[in-house]
């Protein structure tokens, strides 16, 4: 028997994925892939997110969307450092196309170019698409 | 009579702009709402595009979408109108019909 | 379903967490560990002022693991451990000291 505040025996350790390509509001994706990633992290995998294509304004600073009646979840991606959830790529070539900069976004993350990106991906054991 | 046409797809990412413009009659109105909104900014790869349209097209964004994805006014393209959820309602009264774009 | 606090109905869900983030007063926190059977004390309310601190600056309830870690980092070491933490709410931390909070349930948590 063990307690509940007793550490479950660890497993492997994998290396996961999540390709964050959606907007934040005018589909569900965003959202979705979000609580996938807090409530995987409980697994304590080795995990990296991608923000790409419209994905990287997901984590755009400044959103309020009191007017449109949506609940603005862009403060939890900065919960992610206490989950554990620290490897964060933006792709280069998607923000630079959206005229946005590193200084644009709500958290620090690593820059990528398209080839990097690539290669980071064929390291995965698991990736995820949302 | 012209139309106003709603388009609420990202420009980067579906070609509902595109085809909306191709379809719209000179003086008819583009209406940049949800994530179409994000065809409305200075600075980024379908900016020209947009600026192309508005020799023939008036072309609105919606205010509380831009605000909703920390987008600033402040880069929406020149001559672009920003408007309310009001302006939204003068605009569908303005023009002879609208057509949603999806 | 719907609980009485200070003369007022506040709505619940069927698990008892508040429907409304905003009907939130400390009487609600009372009201509930009542219902329990818990009195709470300063160590409970520091959780639970923790957990709301928590939640407006990042817009979810955190998960048990991040909890305890978080709150060690604030509330020191002997605080910041699940044997602390599930004696004060033996319901479950995240679970318990969030629905006296008036936080909607963790997302994924125990």
């Amino acid at each position: 028997m063990s307690e509940p505040w007793e550490d479950e025996p660890e497993g492997p350790v994998r290396k996961f994925m999540y390709v964050n390509r959606r907007a934040p509001y005018g589909t569900i994706y965003a959202l979705e892939s979000l609580e996938v990633v807090l409530i995987a992290a409980a697994f304590e995998q080795d995990v990296s997110l991608v923000f790409m294509d419209d994905g990287v304004y997901q984590i755009k600073k400044g959103q309020n969307t009191d007017a449109i009646g949506v609940k603005n979840f862009s403060p939890t991606y900065r919960a992610l450092e206490g989950y554990d959830v620290e490897k964060l790529y933006v792709e280069r070539e998607s923000l630079e196309s959206r005229g946005m900069t590193t200084d644009d976004l709500v958290v620090p993350v690593q820059l990528v170019d398209k080839d990097q990106l690539a290669e980071l991906m064929e390291e995965q054991e698991v990736i995820l698409s949302f | 009579m012209v139309m106003l046409h709603t388009v609420n797809k990202s420009p980067f990412e579906r070609r509902t702009l595109d085809t909306a413009l191709r379809h719209a009659v000179k003086g008819a109105g583009i209406l940049l709402i949800e994530d179409g909104v994000y065809a409305a900014f200075d600075g980024t790869v379908v900016a020209e595009k947009v600026k192309a349209a508005m020799a023939d097209h008036k072309i609105y964004v919606l205010g509380p979408d831009v605000a909703a994805r920390g987008m600033s006014e402040q880069n929406v393209i020149d001559g672009v109108q920003v408007v309310d959820y009001g302006g939204f309602v003068d605009l569908v009264t303005e023009y002879d019909k609208v057509q949603s774009w999806l | 379903m719907a609980i009485e606090v200070n003369g007022k109905s506040l709505e619940v869900d069927e698990e008892g967490y508040l429907a409304n983030l905003n009907d939130w007063e400390p009487e609600v926190a009372n009201v509930m560990a009542k219902a329990d059977g818990t009195e709470l004390t300063d160590s409970h309310w520091e959780v639970i002022n923790f957990l709301r601190e928590y939640y407006e600056e990042y817009q979810i309830a955190p998960a048990v693991r991040v909890l305890t870690k978080a709150i060690g980092k604030k509330l020191g070491k002997d605080k910041g451990n699940s044997k602390y933490l599930y004696e004060l709410f033996p319901y479950g931390p995240a679970k318990q000291a969030c629905k006296y909070a008036g936080l909607p349930k963790p997302t994924g948590c125990v």
